[in-house]
């Protein structure tokens, strides 16, 4: 495990940080923290957030100083160094790519300069995996976009994203496990339910199998 | 069996606890009460767990009526309804509550001895209310049936002084922050206008985020954050320049710039921010805002 980065994002909020940027070692540095802090809280831990490439330790200000945060989160890390992680699970999730679903696909392809069907091609053929859940409950942050098919967010974020929209913003994938609103580019939709119970987990490795509109329901 | 009907949710009403803590790794904040100190309050004074379920009731216009007698505390921001605020208070059956509209601060909680009997989702009975997670906002038709008893605990009283307390912490409009992760991404002109500028609440009651209206707040130079945990209160500057803070059912991982967050001690004032009010900033230190939560007030 690299040694990471302490710093108080607020008066309860410790940023543990592994990188500053998207890879494979900083991402089994979150799970293992992940697992380690799960397993053994530290002194007045009531929450974490992982993410990408750091994961926030929220305790409760009263229960413990901060220096004792920080000792503890040392020392869970430095136990945690050589955590086993399990062998990550394959997730296939179904989607279908046409209207009604498709609300952005045109806007998409056009932006990549490429035609819808190798839009589908591109991204129901790479392998993904869920960096963390966040944003909302049970939303997958998924790394693995193939780069041409990067789109920024919209500028008008819609008021109601469907649940089981799939979709992409910037270099990332993602899919909105509950209706909200939302900025992300919409390509295409699932009838699995990712939320609740919660599908999908951090380190969990996804593939979106193209299906279509008949075979929705 | 006493039960509840909701004859009126006024601007918006949910059923709120202390939230449930431990889910961040499933993208679910912790939430709950937007005022969890006045929360606390009305369940003391009517002999129930500090983190009982009760109505959590924004700006005011919410109505009840009582099937069976019960006994009923509010606190928090003042709606007038006829009945003291702060005090345990036995309602007959068949009476009605009715609420005003705010006069000070935003939220009031209406607390029953005994509780109330409900379903429960990740550990808690709250209403996230942009996500649906444990159910959605009280609607008119809505019952509530109460548990049979007179709760668990002894009611407490609460004197001037713990009231006044109460009423400290939670009406302020100078809140004090610490400073962001991301605050040495903003020059130290901007951080310094930051802290000058009167800044007003946005219209919308929202317990996701306030919107701040002011003067736009820019980075020194343009910089993508990857997107990293977010904590209650933090300040974020999105393109726009118009900060917003991310309240009780914030995300919990965001992508902006994070200036400054409010501290533990001034959270449940924001909860009794209203749409239009003014507030300042105050910066403290990580040490003096520790110290904060052990000294109310």
């Amino acid at each position: 495990m690299s040694v990471p980065l302490l710093d108080w994002a607020s008066d309860r909020a410790l940023r543990v940080r592994f990188a500053d940027t998207i890879s494979d070692a900083a991402h089994d540095d979150v799970r293992r923290a992940l697992a380690a802090f799960e397993r053994a809280p530290v002194p007045g831990q009531v929450n974490l957030h992982p993410a990408h490439a750091s994961i926030l330790v929220v305790v409760d200000p009263l229960a413990a100083t901060a220096e004792a945060v920080e000792a503890a989160v040392r020392a869970t890390l430095h136990a945690a160094d050589d955590l086993e992680l399990p062998e990550p699970r394959l997730v296939e999730i179904p989607v279908c790519y046409e209207p009604p679903y498709a609300l952005d696909l045109d806007d998409v392809a056009r932006r990549a300069g490429i035609s819808i069907d190798e839009v589908v091609r591109a991204h129901a053929g790479a392998l993904y995996r869920v960096d963390f859940l966040g944003f909302a409950p049970g939303f997958p942050y998924l790394s693995g976009l193939p780069e041409r098919l990067a789109t920024p967010r919209r500028t008008e974020p819609r008021i109601r994203i469907p649940a089981g929209s799939v979709a992409i913003a910037g270099s990332q994938a993602g899919i909105y496990p509950v209706e909200i609103p939302g900025g992300w580019n919409v390509i295409g939709r699932t009838p699995r339910v990712l939320f609740p119970p919660p599908l999908l987990r951090v380190g969990d490795r996804v593939r979106f199998l193209p299906i279509p509109a008949d075979a929705f329901r | 069996m006493s039960r509840l009907l909701v004859l009126a949710p006024g601007a918006i009403a949910t059923i709120q606890d202390l939230g449930r803590p431990g889910f961040g790794p499933l993208g679910i904040s912790t939430a709950g009460a937007a005022d969890p100190l006045s929360l606390r309050a009305a369940n003391r004074l009517v002999g129930n767990p500090e983190d009982a379920p009760a109505i959590e009731m924004a700006l005011g216009g919410a109505a009840f009526a009582f099937e069976g007698d019960a006994v009923v505390a509010v606190a928090g921001a003042d709606l007038a309804c006829g009945i003291a605020p702060f005090t345990a208070t036995a309602i007959a059956s068949g009476e009605k509550l009715r609420f005003g509209w705010a006069k000070r601060g935003s939220r009031a909680y209406l607390a029953v001895a005994g509780g109330f009997v409900l379903d429960r989702a990740f550990d808690s009975a709250s209403v996230h209310v942009w996500s649906g997670l444990g159910g959605r906002p009280l609607a008119k038709g809505d019952v509530l049936e109460v548990v049979p008893g007179r709760g668990t605990r002894r009611p407490a009283n609460l004197d001037t002084a713990q009231r006044a307390a109460i009423e400290a912490s939670i009406f302020r409009k100078e809140l004090r922050v610490t400073w962001g992760p991301q605050a040495s991404w903003f020059s130290e002109a901007e951080r310094e206008r930051f802290v000058a500028t009167p800044w007003t609440v946005g219209d919308a009651i929202d317990r996701m985020g306030l919107r701040l209206e002011g003067l736009a707040i820019a980075l020194a130079h343009p910089r993508e954050l990857l997107t990293e945990g977010a904590p209650l209160g933090a300040i974020q500057v999105p393109d726009g320049g118009r900060p917003i803070v991310l309240f009780v059912e914030h995300q919990t991982t965001g992508g902006y710039p994070k200036i400054a967050n409010v501290v533990s001690a001034d959270l449940a004032a924001l909860g009794q921010l209203r749409p239009r009010d003014t507030i300042r900033f105050l910066p403290v230190s990580f040490e003096a805002a520790r110290r904060l939560l052990e000294v109310p007030g």
